[in-house]
């Protein structure tokens, strides 16, 4: 089926997480191949979650599993 | 892997036979996972960080009603989400109610940022600091609801299934509403990356998805 840019855009994020039927991906894949504009959208959304799941980008507060595991002995010690 | 999967449980079982020390090594893996939980919940690094010791705590004292069919992460991430609710009850008696309304706009299809010069961003962008602040940013000025919904998926990379059970939603409602909050989170990112990202050829090419 020829699809169209809002298409291939309603379906991005199952795409990326691989979870749509082989028909619909052999679709989507072949309007990528001429379409800048949906490669550009579908590569900007993966780098953000490659940046996502980069631990950097979302950090614990300095010190917090000093301080969890200290009130956890407390906790033990306590019963 | 089902090595982690069998240690995971004899250390539960050696926890609750009262080598309770134990349970500082069977937390220390999730401990950022119960931290982000209650952040995207309360928003804010202090409520945060009570919470998720409290939910960790309440983990302790309640082990022993782990059964074991759940895995314990999706466990974790309920008690995480329960502890963050609570905490945000106490906080905003007065807007409780709007919690689980529908908000405006959810219905429309949101539509990503359409591109043309991302692909000259070259991987040292990404590298930088700005950049992860602009993302952070970004997820902490999605509403609510896609804000928990990326938090568990994307962030702690919690499955459908294990999403929509901590939440407490059905699997569809997760998918819609992580897709929307990935448009959204596209949308205000691009800009970003736009002004600040000078441009470099070949670096598409070499990235893992190729």
């Amino acid at each position: 089926m020829e699809l169209n840019c809002k298409h291939v855009w309603a379906h991005i994020s199952d795409y990326i997480d691989d979870s749509v039927s082989p028909e619909l991906r052999a679709d989507i894949e072949r309007h990528l191949e001429h379409c800048e504009i949906c490669s550009a959208i579908l590569d900007s959304t993966r780098n953000i979650l490659v940046l996502t799941a980069d631990d950097r980008t979302f950090e614990l507060p300095v010190g917090f599993s000093q301080r969890l595991h200290e009130r956890l002995a407390r906790e033990m010690a306590a019963g | 892997m089902a090595t982690e999967q069998r240690d995971e449980k004899a250390l539960i079982a050696r926890v609750l036979s009262g080598e309770k020390e134990l349970f500082h090594e069977l937390i220390r893996p999730y401990e950022r996972m119960v931290y982000m939980t209650v952040f995207s919940i309360v928003k804010n690094e202090t409520d945060a960080e009570d919470g998720a010791q409290d939910a960790i705590v309440n983990a302790y004292r309640h082990l022993s009603k782990f059964r074991g069919e759940a895995k314990f992460s999706t466990w974790l991430t309920t008690i995480a989400v329960n502890e963050g609710r609570q905490k945000l009850r106490r906080h905003k008696r007065a807007k409780e109610d709007s919690l689980d309304e529908p908000i405006a706009g959810e219905e429309e299809q949101f539509t990503p940022a359409p591109l043309t010069d991302w692909k000259e961003i070259p991987l040292e962008a990404l590298e930088r600091k700005a950049l992860r602040e602009a993302l952070r940013n970004a997820v902490a000025e999605l509403p609510d609801i896609y804000r928990q919904i990326f938090t568990l998926r994307d962030i702690e990379e919690l499955n459908v299934a294990e999403t929509a059970a901590a939440l407490g939603i059905n699997e569809n409602m997760v998918k819609v509403r992580l897709h929307r909050a990935r448009m959204m989170l596209q949308k205000s990112l691009v800009p970003f990356l736009k002004t600040t990202a000078p441009a470099r050829k070949g670096f598409w090419g070499r990235m893992p998805w190729n």
